[in-house]
């Protein structure tokens, strides 16, 4: 159980730096409370300038004209990118906030109680913003099994965990607008949902590895108290760990839709993943197992497939085997699951990917 | 003092292991620091997330990489 080299994970680098807070302890709360709302102010009166700036930028101060390809590239990319980074700043910040009070061991404890159905939606709800990494796949399930917490209560927390967070969430919006980041949010929870409740039925427990069975995990550790200014720290902390990780996916992702925006002509992809292909989903499906990125690096490309005419429930079926299937992360729950729950894990999500694709090619 | 980093190798863990034998360094104490990558150890200590780390026996940070400083200020 012990050898287990560096694996490559979603969270890589993350390196939180030490972020400098002075003063008091007490009143300094209501100061940086002052602050806060002073930012949110700036933020959201420099966010409405981001339009006519760009706008300005690309046909006033470079001349270009707004309706030639580059024109409209190059005023697509000066308003996209600064609008997704403070997006991504925003959201960050608060589920950072929120983060702090909903931790590992809390979620552990909350979900302890709870029943079968109602247990999987709230696992895949709080799959969401726990904070989660797949190098703590194999802790989490040791905890959540030591819990009591029902096998497919914990299929809905795993699976919901890296396919729908914030991250995603704000690129779709950012790239792709808000119609497909809901549907996105929707299918994705949905997916963790029933896939954990069908795991549930299935009687998989005896092939959890003998030994997690046979653990007595030591009373979970109470957390360390925190106090408000703790929150703002822990929320900082994660805008510079995410956002210093995620900015180059952003603007490589504007940078590909700012050219489909004015050059890619569409329709070339359409003969393999559009939606008149039946064989376009499952393949799009088993393309995705092998490769793995987290959710932020996968949105360039599923910008680039859309922007191509590939269809969107094939491409929605592409992103989320990316990142829901990944070779690397069975890699590191077979030290705790047998390959039959594997293989059943990979089936039950898979045949969800899979009529979520059909889904969508078939309704849009 | 015996101090425990816990994790399987991922490179969050490696940074906390780094920070903590840094502020050990600098703070001059003489601390066994040891490694844990086994799962049944670490669930041992009700730690469910990783990076954790543990000091005499007492846990003090869970599914974070601690700062350096976040160290020093444990280990006075």
């Amino acid at each position: 159980m012990s050898e287990q080299n560096n694996i490559s994970c979603a969270c890589e680098g993350g390196e939180p730096k030490a972020v400098e807070t002075g003063g008091g302890t007490g009143k300094g709360v209501g100061r940086i409370l002052v602050l806060q709302i002073l930012a949110v102010a700036a933020w959201y009166a420099l966010y409405l300038q981001l339009l006519p700036f760009s706008e300005w930028f690309a046909y006033g101060l470079l001349g270009l004209d707004p309706v030639s390809h580059l024109g409209s590239a190059v005023q697509f990319f000066v308003y996209d990118t600064p609008k997704v980074l403070m997006l991504l700043l925003l959201v960050v910040y608060g589920v950072g906030i929120l983060r702090s009070f909903v931790t590992v061991n809390w979620t552990r404890s909350f979900l302890a109680g709870k029943r079968e159905s109602a247990g999987n939606v709230l696992a895949a709800l709080l799959g969401v913003v726990t904070p989660f990494c797949s190098c703590s796949a194999v802790p989490l399930f040791i905890g959540f099994m030591t819990a009591g917490i029902p096998l497919g209560v914990t299929f809905s927390f795993l699976i919901a965990a890296p396919m729908v967070n914030e991250i995603a969430l704000v690129l779709l919006y950012g790239l792709l607008g808000w119609k497909i980041a809901a549907l996105y949010f929707a299918t994705g929870i949905s997916i963790a949902v029933v896939a954990g409740w069908v795991m549930g039925r299935m009687r998989l427990e005896p092939y959890v590895e003998d030994w997690v069975r046979e653990i007595r995990a030591g009373e979970a550790t109470d957390e360390p108290h925190m106090t408000w200014k703790d929150r703002f720290t822990y929320a900082l902390d994660s805008v510079r760990d995410i956002v210093g990780r995620v900015w180059k996916y952003v603007v490589l992702g504007i940078a590909v839709g700012a050219a489909i925006h004015g050059y890619v002509p569409e329709g070339e992809l359409a003969g393999i993943m559009g939606s008149e292909a039946w064989w376009s989903v499952p393949l799009s499906v088993l393309l995705g197992i092998p490769m793995y990125t987290n959710a932020a690096g996968v949105i360039p490309v599923v910008e680039a497939l859309l922007g191509k005419g590939a269809a969107l429930g094939t491409t929605l079926a592409f992103m989320m085997s990316v990142i829901a299937l990944s070779f690397p992360e069975m890699v590191i729950l077979r030290k705790v699951l047998k390959p039959r729950l594997i293989a059943a894990f990979i089936l039950v999500v898979g045949c969800g990917i899979l009529i979520v694709g059909y889904l969508f090619n078939a309704i849009i | 003092m015996k101090i425990l980093v816990m994790g399987p190798g991922c490179p969050k863990c490696e940074q906390a292991e780094k920070n903590v034998r840094d502020a050990v360094a600098e703070a001059g104490i003489a601390a066994d620091i040891q490694k844990v990558k086994d799962f049944q150890e670490i669930a041992k200590y009700g730690v469910f997330s990783t990076p954790a780390v543990v000091i005499d026996g007492e846990v003090k940070v869970v599914g974070k990489a601690p700062s350096k400083k976040d160290v020093l200020s444990w280990l006075k």
